[in-house]
């Protein structure tokens, strides 16, 4: 037994002591934050790792307000998040802070109708769902711009997220854009105090409620309702065209906002102009700051910062996410060309 | 060799030994001391570092945060009321279902089931006790909630309508279903001790009750359940323990709504629950304090009850003693 034991133990080591060599030589960049683009970022990770052997990372998914915090303090060498930060937020921080805009997401409006019709909306008829002024399925407004829909004299039940999210701030952060009253009475937030609905947790909380409750309509991310083949509806942008939501149409979203793209890439998109913009999508973003505080780091950094809107947005669409625009890309090149340590530009010696 | 002798030299033998084993003996009074003292401090610190952090939210608004409803991220007004109310209510809602059906269970395994099924039933209560909460969660919304909502719901409303209790629209989700999957979970917690508490009365009190000429549940009454009544209130704390602090099942099904409903058929939202929902994207300090200060009212909460139940016990136990005189 106590042989057998050794053994064991001396086997245990030999596996340990062979994964300690090379992971000694690599070096650890240390990452948190949002939720939402875990997926893609692990897949980026992954790749990079084979891409430049040298880079290992770890990234822990604790939520875009973690991120936020845990890069104020430093304690990871970037962070993520789904919402853009405060001014208050970066007065706080330590050092001059960036927005490295990823991917883009989108939120869909997804419901519970007997036969599932293809249904379209206008901002108005969200923002009044939502406030709980339309609370029927057949309410004329509903009717009028979804001719030939036989819509049922049912209540409508509203389902959101009971977690604090960056899907819900995307959402309310359009609803606030196109209705002014949502602005006064709920404004946005990661959480918000909902005028009505229940509230599920995650995405498949609110898909799970909305598939079990005949006449219930709420909000998931676009990739969640094409995995599981929800119903989405079109919705009316700005240019007054009813968009369906899709991987281009999001994208398109972030080409049509390019021309006035603000330096520091804390934009919202929701609601922008363009024909075939969905307008409810938006930038995920990896906060990093300007100055970094390690040489080798900061360079393994901004090298996969540059794979990553380049050769990385490949991956994008196989995990449902909509990769950045070419016009955006090439902003984001000029940023990434301003990350120095101690002054020296780090991208110029890649 | 006298008695005298033979006590004084076993004396002597004590005294040897003692002074042998003296550091074995302060060793282990010291560790034992240490732990002891190890877990007042874990909770002191707990407290102090939670009061701490909660600063913003007692200095923005003091005992208000009690009894005012408004829980508005955006806007940072923050109020407690319906949680402490959705956690009092659910927790109360699912002891009104698991006490029956739990000390039922537990008299059947352990006075009246034939004994070659009791091991197979002992068994799968045990099961149900090691079932994550999270998959209570799942069946809970895909099971429990349309059930609820198709049949439990509207036969309520039908026949006890004309009561507060049963009245508004079915969602399935809500105070109900939270209260019934809380029951679900904390029955083998009740049925597993309250089955060992009443295994360990002696036959002695059973075969004088018989022997009295008292029937079956007459037994089960005076002699057996009132004499390991302590214990079964013991059983019944310690579900009641688990439902208080139960989170991730209760947030799937009670409907996340910070509001003080009468109806059980009204989404609610409890204090664990809106912690696990909000605290990662909490970003602000007064936010981040509110919860905190949520997390702190939890722990009061938990303390009050328990001692209040401790009382009960106590009280219990005195009535027990002077049937014994």
């Amino acid at each position: 037994m106590n042989r057998w034991l050794a053994g064991l133990l001396c086997s245990l080591l030999a596996v340990l002591g062979s994964g300690v060599q090379p992971v000694a030589a690599q070096m650890l960049m240390n990452g948190a934050g949002a939720t939402f683009p875990y997926p893609i970022y692990s897949k980026w990770f992954d790749e990079y790792a084979r891409v430049d052997q040298g880079a290992r990372f770890n990234y822990q998914s604790i939520g875009s307000g973690g991120g936020i915090r845990q890069i104020t303090a430093r304690t990871v060498d970037f962070g993520a998040s789904d919402g853009p930060m405060t001014d208050d937020q970066l007065g706080k921080a330590p050092g001059n802070l960036l927005h490295i805009p990823t991917v883009l997401g989108a939120v869909v409006t997804t419901y519970n109708l007997a036969g599932n019709p293809k249904l379209r909306f206008t901002p108005d008829i969200l923002a009044d769902i939502f406030l709980g002024r339309i609370t029927k399925w057949n309410d004329a407004k509903i009717a009028a711009v979804n001719p030939g829909v036989s819509l049922p004299d049912q209540a409508i039940l509203v389902v959101h997220r009971s977690d604090g999210s960056g899907t819900t701030y995307i959402w309310v952060d359009y609803l606030s854009k196109v209705s002014k009253e949502w602005d006064a009475k709920v404004g946005r937030g990661t959480s918000v105090n909902w005028p009505v609905g229940l509230g599920g947790k995650g995405n498949e909380g609110v898909a799970g409620q909305i598939k079990n409750t005949p006449g219930a309509l709420g909000y998931v991310e676009l990739a969640y309702a094409i995995k599981n083949n929800l119903p989405a509806a079109s919705v009316r942008n700005a240019a007054g065209k009813f968009v369906e939501p899709s991987i281009e149409t999001t994208t398109a979203a972030a080409a049509a906002s390019a021309t006035n793209m603000p330096a520091d890439f804390r934009v919202s998109l929701t609601n922008p102009p363009g024909d075939h913009a969905y307008p409810i999508a938006s930038f995920t973003w990896l906060l990093v700051y300007k100055d970094q505080p390690d040489e080798t780091k900061g360079k393994l950094l901004v090298k996969f910062l540059w794979w990553m809107i380049h050769d990385g947005q490949k991956y994008t669409s196989d995990l449902l996410y909509a990769p950045l625009p070419p016009q955006v890309v090439k902003q984001v090149e000029a940023r990434l060309g301003e990350i120095t340590y101690q002054g020296k530009p780090l991208l110029a010696a890649r | 060799m006298t008695t005298a002798a033979a006590s004084r030299s076993l004396s002597s033998a004590v005294v040897s030994a003692r002074a042998r084993r003296g550091w074995g003996d302060r060793l282990f009074r010291g560790l034992a001391r240490g732990a002891a003292l190890s877990l007042i401090l874990l909770v002191t610190a707990m407290i102090i570092g939670m009061a701490g952090a909660a600063m913003p939210s007692f200095r923005a608004f003091g005992w208000r945060f009690l009894y005012t409803s408004t829980w508005d991220p955006v806007a940072e007004t923050f109020g407690a009321l319906p949680f402490v109310y959705g956690t009092l209510v659910s927790s109360l809602l699912a002891l009104v279902i698991a006490v029956p059906l739990g000390l039922g269970a537990a008299i059947f395994l352990a006075e009246l089931a034939p004994v070659w099924i009791r091991p197979p039933i002992t068994f799968l209560v045990e099961l149900v006790a090691a079932v994550p909460s999270v998959v209570f969660g799942l069946w809970g919304i895909f099971v429990l909630a349309p059930w609820l909502r198709n049949w439990v719901q509207p036969a309520l409303g039908a026949s006890l309508g004309f009561l507060p209790l049963f009245q508004g629209p079915p969602y399935g989700v809500g105070m109900l279903a939270a209260g019934i999957i809380l029951a679900i979970m904390i029955v083998p917690f009740i049925t597993a001790v309250s089955r060992e508490v009443l295994l360990a009365v002696p036959n002695t009190q059973r075969e004088a009750a018989l022997g009295l000429g008292a029937t079956r549940w007459e037994t089960t009454r005076i002699a057996v359940l009132r004499y390991g009544k302590s214990g079964l209130i013991g059983a019944v704390l310690l579900g009641l323990g688990r439902a208080l602090g139960e989170t991730m099942a209760v947030t799937m099904v009670i409907g996340n709504r910070p509001e003080v409903a009468i109806s059980l058929f009204a989404p609610g939202y409890t204090m664990a629950s809106v912690i696990a929902n909000e605290f990662t994207e909490a970003t602000s300090d007064l936010y981040l304090g509110a919860l905190i200060e949520i997390g702190l009212l939890l722990f009061a909460v938990t303390v009050i009850v328990n001692a209040l139940a401790r009382l009960l016990v106590w009280s219990v136990g005195g009535a027990v003693k002077q049937v014994r005189e």
